[in-house]
């Protein structure tokens, strides 16, 4: 029996694909297996090769497997696209419809079951998914019983028929493939999973339930891939918790409402991806020259320009940390999965209001919208900080006839006190322009180096749990440490592990803190190992030059990039690593 | 009672001599005085320019933006806490050249806010180019022969995008300006109230003489009815926008406030932040 196994379906764009995975994995899932989903999709909406693939596995898996297992597929184009992932054992279970061929040198084993014939006889070629999911079964040798449940949810509001009918076409499916299947028959059967039940979600659900648990009330956003989700999972939550969302008319727009919702004193958020971003750098100066907390969601996608809007890649990370011009306070983070991307949301706003000062959380789309299983979410662990923020009115001290509170005030921690609109001892002026400490305009030199000071001090001390992950850096000295940040971290364990295997020591550190630069957590771990690999999605190395700037040691330093859109596999780490070094 | 000496604050404007600016200031904190304001509960957002300055010279909250941003910005204040009476002010070219695509946008929201342009039809701050309301054929640093571009009609602009208030000043009739603002205040919904605010340094055409030479009073025409848009675009077309008043009103449509699925009649930025524990259980279940 299979401890793990990786299963794709594949067609055109409009045709089903997306919730044909989508039922497979929730069945899988309330199984009690870990899974990691993979989306191949395009810039439009029908038509263009799809597909989907899913890991399915009785451990935590993070990464897209290298090979395929099962590939099932509704067009040619699917066989054809795909096959080169398949070794021997693996098999294809096609439609009949479109008389598929297996291309010679392929090593899978063809098997043709007529799934669009099978759903027509049952009343609608509509049901072909779910003969293929009752296929998927006969190859597993999975009861269809498991899927029952998921129909029931999925076609509620259909009614019974419905389920009953797309129930039928999953049993055909089971029947047909079993006779065809052979000896191939229950080939590809997995162990039991341990049972337990976890969430099943992609990064951008963690990052948006990771706000409504952070006291999130209004958000403000323009649509763009892979960024959307968010805002359309707050517009579902929001309403009930007395909050809004606005779509607005472009992301300058929506960077500046959400300054001023939380200038106002309302956690707000804004998420997009690098086209956004681009658009909203001059909104993140206003945050940081004016203390305005405000929270920016970055899901970083193909660029530059419109680049490879529906692909992977990580080239915003300089953008985000160097972007907006003159000198601001920011910070930076870079969850690795969708649990992070959940309590990283939550301390981006908890860091937003403790520094009065920009908080960018970025994600990239293997993260955003690849599905992952996830551990029950503790309710526990969110906290609510709000920094120097005055809460209560009464704290504040009479201010003189016409005279305006210090919400700039020199402090040590170059921290002031926060007040809200609506406060009668709070009032003061807010501006983008150089100020003195009540807010007003002032070009005085000293005040200047004074104020600039005060705003850049603010940094010096953030905290984060795990600025750096070192749980698996566990050697003294390494041969290899490989570093890496959001969605890579899989690949990278992955690759660590085969490495290992081969009888080298290597570490790994995956960095969550991007700015302010945790260089002095990775500095031992890079002084300890021979070589250091950076693994990153972009053609300059951003990574590899954020840390030869921050820690130096450059001779050491290798550069792993991949920029063509599809995410790491942990094998395409482990040999390229090998000849790298 | 609070008057509108309140609302005035230590700090000297750095405006010109002569600036029409100044009165947009005065009938802003007469009118905030008069429908019965205080100052903690004001909030004025504006844009860069010499006009965007204004919120730095009236004593309320104030939050001087960046170019062509103050509505959006404005918004998201009024967004967070429903309670403030949320002003948004700027200039010419603040809201109708870099900032345009916000001004219709934020007139078919229909947020309960105000927003007051002081339009000189130059850009002053930076010292006297063309703006989008410059006549063809004016002559600026950056349209030596005369700018050869139409200029934009706030105004007809405003009604064709679903405006609830539209009204237009002069900053030499600070009596009707402070009314139509009073009356922009009290308005439920979004209100534009653009004001002629001549730029004496770099504007030797549309001067205060042009303009007394020029605009019309709606106040003086016999059965004007701002109730009626069709009427206010005649009214608009017929004298080249050159008019003054109330120039159109909607008193039923309901704010966008209103509107919203589940918004909470308390200000949001007056919420407990703490998620009920079953309710995020309940969320946490619906991805298993
Ligand atoms: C993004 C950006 N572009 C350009 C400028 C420079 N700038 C400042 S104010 C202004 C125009 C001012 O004209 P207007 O809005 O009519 O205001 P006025 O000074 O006439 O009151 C410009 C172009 C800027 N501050 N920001
Ligand atoms: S330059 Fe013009 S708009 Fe600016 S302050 Fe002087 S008069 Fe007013
Ligand atoms: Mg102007």
């Amino acid at each position: 029996m299979k401890q793990q196994l990786s299963w794709k379906v594949g067609g055109q764009q409009g045709e089903g694909i997306e919730s044909t995975g989508e039922i497979f994995s929730m069945a899988m899932n309330r199984l009690g297996y870990f899974l990691y989903g993979y989306r191949h999709f395009s810039s439009r909406i029908k038509g263009g090769h799809t597909n989907n693939k899913i890991r399915v596995s009785t451990k935590r898996v993070r990464a897209v497997e290298d090979r395929l297992d099962i590939l099932v597929a509704f067009d040619q184009e699917t066989i054809d696209v795909n096959y080169h992932e398949m070794g021997s054992g693996g098999i294809i279970i096609a439609d009949a419809k479109f008389k598929p061929v297996n291309p010679d040198d392929c090593q899978a084993e063809l098997i043709i079951v007529p799934f669009t014939e099978i759903a027509s006889g049952l009343g609608t070629s509509l049901m072909k998914n779910m003969v293929a999911i009752g296929s998927t079964c006969a190859i597993m040798d999975l009861p269809v019983a498991v899927f029952t449940g998921v129909l029931q949810e999925t076609f509620k509001r259909k009614g019974e028929v419905v389920v009953q009918k797309n129930m039928e076409a999953i049993e055909a499916g089971f029947r047909s493939a079993s006779e065809l299947l052979g000896e191939k028959r229950g080939s590809h059967k997995l162990a039991e999973a341990d049972g337990i039940q976890r969430m099943y979600m992609i990064g951008n659900d963690a990052i948006a339930l990771g706000a409504i648990a952070a006291g999130v009330r209004f958000m403000a956003a323009y649509p763009i891939t892979p960024a959307s989700e968010i805002m359309e999972y707050l517009i579902k939550k929001l309403p009930a918790l007395g909050g809004a969302v606005i779509q607005t008319e472009d992301e300058i727009a929506a960077a500046t409402m959400a300054i001023g919702s939380n200038y106002a004193g309302v956690r707000a958020l804004t998420a997009s991806a690098g086209p956004g971003l681009s658009l909203m750098m001059e909104s993140i100066g206003l945050s940081g020259m004016t203390e305005q907390p405000l929270v920016i969601i970055d899901t970083q996608r193909g660029g530059p320009s419109t680049g490879l809007p529906t692909k992977q890649e990580q080239s915003d990370l300089m953008q985000m940390i160097y972007g907006s011009h003159g000198d601001i306070p920011k910070i930076v983070l870079a969850p690795s999965t969708a649990e992070e991307a959940f309590y990283d949301t939550i301390d981006a706003f908890n860091l937003a209001e403790t520094y009065q000062c920009p908080v960018i959380v970025l994600s990239d789309l293997q993260l955003s919208l690849g599905k992952q299983s996830v551990d029950p979410l503790n309710y526990a662990k969110v906290q609510i900080g709000r920094g120097k923020l005055v809460s209560d009115e009464g704290e504040l001290d009479e201010l003189e006839p016409k005279q305006y509170f210090k919400r700039y005030e020199l402090t040590e921690d170059g921290v002031s006190k926060r007040v809200l609109p609506g406060m009668k001892n709070g009032i003061h002026h807010v501006t983008g322009v150089e100020h003195d400490e009540t807010g007003k305009p002032s070009e005085s030199s000293l005040n200047r180096q004074m104020q600039m000071d005060k705003r850049m001090r603010k940094l010096e001390h953030v905290e984060l749990h795990k600025a750096v992950d070192i749980d698996n850096a566990k050697h003294g000295e390494a041969d290899i440490l490989l570093i890496g940040f959001n969605s890579t971290r899989g690949a990278l364990e992955e690759a660590q592990q085969r490495l290992e295997a081969d009888g080298l020591k290597v570490n790994h550190a995956h960095i969550r803190l991007m700015h302010p630069f945790p260089a002095d957590k990775l500095l031992p771990l890079m002084e300890s190992a021979k070589k250091v690999v950076v693994a990153e999605h972009n053609a300059t190395g951003q990574l590899a030059s954020l840390i030869k700037m921050n820690v130096g040691m450059a001779a050491k330093i290798h550069s792993l990039k991949k920029y063509d859109g599809t995410p790491f596999l942990p094998s395409e780490v482990e040999l390229l690593t090998k000849e790298l070094i | 009672m609070v008057t509108f000496k309140d609302f005035r604050n230590n700090v000297k404007p750095n405006w010109c001599p002569g600036c029409g600016d100044f009165s947009v200031q005065a009938a802003i904190q007469r009118a905030s005085a008069n429908v019965g304001l205080t100052p903690e509960n004001l909030a004025v957002v504006s844009g860069i320019g010499c006009s965007g300055r204004i919120s730095g010279y009236i004593n309320s909250y104030g939050f001087h933006s960046i170019h062509g941003r103050a509505l959006p910005l404005a918004q998201g204040v009024k967004m967070a806490n429903r309670d403030l009476t949320v002003i948004a002010s700027g200039g010419d070219g603040d809201g109708f050249a870099i900032g345009l695509g916000h001004t219709i946008h934020a007139i078919r929201r229909n947020i309960d806010m105000t927003y007051i342009v002081m339009d000189n039809q130059i850009y002053g701050l930076t010292k006297g180019q063309t703006s989008p309301r410059s006549s063809a054929g004016f002559k600026t640093k950056s349209t030596p022969k005369g700018a050869i571009e139409p200029s934009i009609n706030p105004m007809e602009m405003a009604l064709t995008s679903g405006a609830t208030f539209v009204a237009q000043g002069f900053s030499s009739d600070l009596k009707e300006l402070t009314s139509l603002i009073e009356q922009g205040l009290n308005h439920k919904g979004f209100s534009l109230i653009n004001v002629f605010s001549p730029c004496v340094t770099y504007n030797k055409v549309n001067t205060y003489d042009w303009f007394k030479e020029n605009l019309v009073k709606l106040s003086d025409i016999e059965d004007y009815d701002h109730g009626n848009k069709e009427s206010a675009m005649q009214m608009l077309m017929k004298h080249d926008g050159l008019v003054t008043g109330l120039i159109y009103h909607d008193s039923e449509q309901p704010s966008y406030q209103e509107l919203i699925d589940g918004y909470d009649e308390k200000p949001l930025s007056h919420q407990n932040l703490n998620l009920d524990e079953d309710y995020f259980n309940h969320l946490v279940k619906e991805f298993m």
